[in-house]
Formats: structure tokens, sequence, C-alpha cells
């Protein structure tokens, strides 16, 4: 029995299995792949949904007869967003705060990572503590509140950006990586002259583009999608992001509904479908290239030995 | 020579005959010394002169966590000091515990209490197992390809703004979205979901598991990688079948990881969605939609009451550190794993 067994196990080494499938497994199997590709289909619907919305007439969203393939095509709300200039202004607020706020917790989280990294450092158990504490309490809603007030932060994009500038989480999964990254190679270049900031530049970053990808894409995901800090702190629509039009949009759209009937509920759904579209594409455009990393980047950090 | 050891006046150096030599002798001279102390303030003075390059890195984060982390929790202190407008962030004159005894007095502060409790139960009993579940399914694919692609479907709510899962949310529960399509099909009529308050916690929970379950699979995949073959050979040899393995072998090998997730998650049990809730709720739908974050969020930046919605913020602050810390505690005493 071992013997059979040996080369069965070498060659699929994922998924463990019996020498023969019973015929129960074999029926698990394939009702687990079902249940698996239902769960996709489900997962991928509301997108089908939103882009079928998004390109039909507004009578058949109305009749309720749009769900995976658009009716009545028509590209009119596409057209007459696309002159808003509103929804254009914050289409570059969210660009530029997502740019400058990844950019400021990009130097942030990799540096503090880096320093943190080196079990030798006195001090570090201190800050580390400082870090983690963070992850269990936070100030709240109020008291930040009131120190980006106090700050004079309202209505500037300081306020989106700087208070999210360290993520503990990315911090830690950061600090991880980068203690198991191979000491012989910083030690190499110190012996060859190179300072600290040298290695950490030359040497340990270009090698650590796995995990730097990863945190890029969670710190910008983070700062295109957020919508809640420009609602608090920007009344100023000129610096509002598109997240915050769209918001509104979903909030006006509901509550002219409400009261002017469903006529205006339907001309909202088409073009909420429309706005909502817009705002996703980016991301996943941006997706499918930068999914291999994460898993990989958010694996390092996690799994120890 | 002299000089060197002229820094000591209590203690004379201990070994005077040694070799006579520069630093290295003076400074294992100094080992004999009143020993912690010195060592100690050398090693700081040593520390910085070697790593200062390091601490450079650390400047601007520390005093980034100081001023944005550090200064708010601080300013927690205005729950137990009245505030005014154009005031001290910390508020103005000592009221001690004026505020929290009027939010415990407060019957719409135990409503939205409840309310809390009721969500955060939910989404625990219900979403937190069932990225466990998913993981072990996809485990369970032989295909890598449909194991990559399920996988690249179901992380990708995760990436989603909570303005876009509120919005589908929104279009897929309308009057004429799908959901009303299907339960007309079934010759039954359709149903305003928003706007009805009896709805919210369904809805509410199954947009938490859309959005966040196949996100919630990759720590648990990435634990089911380390479990060894071996175990699962030996056991095949003793004639267990694939649900003994999974029972007896895979699920014990991904136990420290579900333990450390679900403390995590049971901190997290107060603050639940906060902006989810604020974007989905309405008047209507309050009676099981208002939360504690929603209710504060109301009463202190819509109203104003700045002192007594951080009053609110501290207590539902303490539950959440009270429950992360006791859970830590029972995880460490009865299963061996936790956060620290």
């Amino acid at each position: 029995m071992v013997t059979t067994d040996v080369p069965d196990i070498a060659r699929v080494r994922e998924v463990p299995r019996t020498v023969k499938d019973t015929a129960s497994y074999t029926v698990f199997r394939v009702v687990n792949a079902c249940v698996l590709l239902i769960i996709c289909g489900v997962t991928l619907y509301p997108f089908v949904n939103l882009a079928a919305k998004a390109f039909s007439s507004q009578g058949y969203i109305m009749a309720g007869q749009v769900n995976l393939w658009p009716r009545g095509f028509n590209l009119t709300t596409l057209e007459w967003l696309a002159q808003q200039e509103r929804f254009w202004t914050g289409y570059g607020n969210t660009i530029i705060q997502t740019v400058g706020g990844t950019t400021i917790a990009m130097v942030l989280t990799t540096t503090m990572a880096y320093a943190l990294a080196k079990k030798h450092l006195k001090g570090r158990g201190i800050v580390v503590a400082m870090v983690v504490v963070t992850m269990f309490f936070n100030g709240g809603l109020i008291p930040n509140y009131l120190l980006i007030t106090n700050l004079g932060f309202k209505n500037t994009v300081w306020a989106i950006i700087i208070p999210n500038a360290i993520s503990a989480f990315n911090l830690l999964v950061m600090k991880a990586f980068f203690e198991n990254f191979p000491s012989e190679l910083e030690e190499a270049a110190a012996i060859d002259g190179m300072t600290t900031y040298g290695i950490f530049f030359r040497i340990v970053l270009p090698l650590s583009k796995a995990v730097i990808a990863t945190m890029i894409l969670f710190y910008a995901v983070f700062f295109w999608n957020s919508w809640f800090p420009a609602m608090l702190y920007l009344s100023d629509a000129d610096l509002q992001p598109v997240t915050l039009y769209l918001r509104n949009l979903l909030a006006g759209a509901s509550g002219a509904g409400r009261e002017a009937g469903m006529e205006e509920v339907q001309i909202g759904s088409n073009l909420k479908a429309v706005t909502m579209l817009l705002t996703v594409v980016p991301i996943i455009a941006v997706y499918p290239f930068v999914q291999k990393y994460f898993v990989t980047g958010v694996m390092l950090g996690s799994v120890k030995g | 020579m002299a000089p060197e050891t002229g820094t000591v006046e209590t203690v004379p150096p201990a070994r005077g005959d040694d070799p006579p030599a520069g630093a290295p002798a003076a400074s294992r001279g100094g080992g004999s010394r009143p020993p912690q102390q010195v060592r100690n303030k050398d090693t700081w003075a040593r520390a910085l002169r070697r790593d200062w390059r390091l601490y450079t890195f650390l400047i601007l984060p520390i005093i980034y966590l100081l001023i944005f982390r550090y200064t708010p929790m601080a300013g927690n202190v205005v729950a137990f000091r009245r505030f005014r407008p154009g005031g001290s962030m910390f508020g103005d004159e000592w009221v001690g515990l004026y505020y929290f005894q009027a939010f415990i007095q407060d019957p719409k502060f135990w409503e939205v209490f409840l309310n809390t409790v009721i969500l955060g139960a939910l989404t625990l009993i219900v979403v937190f197992p069932l990225p466990i579940v998913l993981a072990l399914m996809l485990n369970e694919l032989r295909s890598r390809r449909f194991k990559k692609f399920a996988q690249t479907i179901t992380y990708l709510p995760h990436f989603m703004s909570m303005v876009i899962v509120a919005g589908f949310v929104f279009e897929l529960t309308a009057i004429n979205g799908t959901i009303n399509q299907i339960i007309s099909g079934l010759g039954s009529d359709p149903i305003s979901f928003m706007q009805k308050a009896e709805w919210f916690r369904q809805i509410y929970v199954s947009s938490e598991i859309w959005q966040t379950v196949g996100f919630g699979t990759i720590l648990y995949l990435a634990a089911l990688t380390t479990i060894d073959d071996q175990l699962y050979e030996a056991a095949r040899i003793d004639g267990a079948n694939r649900w003994q393995q999974t029972w007896h072998i895979t699920l014990p090998g991904i136990r420290p990881t579900i333990v450390v997730l679900l403390i995590l998650n049971i901190g997290t049990f107060m603050a639940v969605g906060f902006e989810k809730v604020l974007l989905l709720y309405n008047p209507l739908t309050y009676p099981t939609a208002d939360v504690i974050a929603t209710y504060l969020y109301r009463v202190g930046i819509n109203s104003g009451s700045f002192s007594y919605a951080a009053a609110i913020g501290l207590f539902e602050a303490v539950i959440g550190l009270t429950l992360v810390l006791s859970a830590n505690l029972i995880a460490k005493r009865t299963v061996g794993a936790s956060l620290w």
C-alpha cells in the first residue's frame, strides 16, 4: 500500500487524497466544485447587473427587466455624466488624494517597518508596542474630529491623506517581511562600505517588490475608496472625491424618490449605475495585475514557520 | 590612561595591573563597576552612535503616531469636561461623569446599544465561520486554475468602496431590482426592503458576507499550506476517509489561525460596520439599524454635543478593549493560542 502511495503524493502535493477516491468522495468533489461556481456567480452578479443597468434605457429598468444583459441599449446617461464638471472634479480629487496619501503612507510605513525589523535596535520594543496599542484602542470619532479641526486641516487635502498615513496592520506585515529578509545580503553590502541608507534604498527596497506592491495596493485602494473623512472634513465641493459625489447621488436619489414618486427613482437608478461603474472601473482594471502580488505579500507577512 | 580611569571616583579600578591599553581595556574595566546602570547608559549611547541612521527612519513615524494616534486618545478626556465651541479640544471645565450618567439614562442609547450587540453577534456567529468553510472548499479543488479563478473572483468585493457596496444593495433590493423580480416570479408581492426595519439585519449580514468572505479565506489558505503532508499520509494508512482527515488534521492544523482571527473579530464586535450602516440606514429603519457609532455621529458631529458623544465613544472603546483582552486571556488558557 505504501509503495503505491508514495509517487501519488509526490505528484499531487497540494491536495493529499486517498489512494483511490471512494464514490461518495467523488460525489462530494463534484458538488463542491458546483457550489464554488455558484458562489463565484453570486459574487459577480452585482457587477454584471450594474453594467447591464448602466447601458439600459430607463423604461426597461423601471419595468424590472434588466438583470444580466442591457435592454434598450443607450449611452445617453454616460454622455450626460461625462459632461458633468462636478463628476470630473471629483475624479481628479480622488486621484490626487490617492497618489498623495499612498506616497506619504508608503514613505512612513516602509522606513518605520525597516527600522523596527532590526532586532538589535534599542527601544524597538517600546515603539512596536506603541503601534500595536493603536490596533486595539483608538481615539474615536469625536477626539479625532476635534484634532483635525484644531489643526486647521478642514477643507484641505491634508485632512484626508495625513490621518490615515500609517496603518498598524500594514506596518506589521511589512515588518514581518523585512525580518525575514536575508541578512547576508545586508551584511555583504555593509562590508562593502554601504551605510544603512544605501543598504535600504539600493539593496532592500529593490528586492522587496512583492510586499511593496501589496502595500501600495492596500493604501491606494483605501484612499480611492474613502468617502467618510471627506464627508466630515471637506464641505467645499471642489475638493470632494468622486466617492462622495456618488454617495450624495445615492442619498439624494433615494430621498427624491420617496418624495417625488417612481419617475425619479428610476432615473436615479440608471444614473447611479453609470456613476458607480465609472468609479469602480479603475480598480477592476488594475486588479488582475496586482492580484498575484497581494496574495504572496500578505502570506509573506502572516505565515511564520 | 589616567584621565580615562579618572572618571571613576568612588570605585578604584579593579584591575589596575591589567595590560595597559586604550579604549577596550578601559571599557572592560568598567564592567566591574555597579553593573546595570552604567552598562545601560553605555548601550544607549552606543546604540545611538551605531544605529543613528536607523533612528532617523523612526523620527517622523513616531511624531506622527504621537500626534495622530495618541493625542486623540488623550482627547477622550473631553468626555469628562464640558466642550465649548471654539475652546480647547480637551474641554474647558471638569464635569466628572456627568455625560456618562446622561447617556446611561438616555433610552435612545440603550436602543442603539442593543442594535449594536445584535448586529455584532450576528456578524460573529454567521459571518466569521464562513471563510473557514470556503477555504476548506477551495482546498478540496484539484484544478489549480479553477482554484485561482475562484480566489480571484471571491477576493474582488473586498476592494470595493463601501459606497459601491451600498449602491449594489440599493440596486438589488430596489422595488424593481433582481430580488423583487424573483419574489414576484414566485407569486408574492414585492417588498420595499430598505424602508422596512425588519429587513435591515438580513440585508446588512448578507452584504457583509458578500464583501468579506472571499478575502477572509486568504489567511486560512496560507495556514493550510503549512500543514505537513505526512500527517495526511499517515491518516490514510490508518484508513481515515476524507472527512476524518479534515476533522482530525486540517481543522486542528489551522486552529491557531482561527483563534487569532476570532480574538481580533471579538475586538471589533462593538465597532460594527459604521460606514455601511451610515450609508444604508434611514429614519424608517432606525429601530433596527441605528448603532452606537451612527448615533454618536449624529449626536456629536451633526448636533455638536461633542462631550456627550465622546463619552459614548469612550464607553464603546472600553467595551471593545475589555472584550479583546478577555478573549485573548481565555484563548491562552484554553487552547494555548493567543495574540500575545
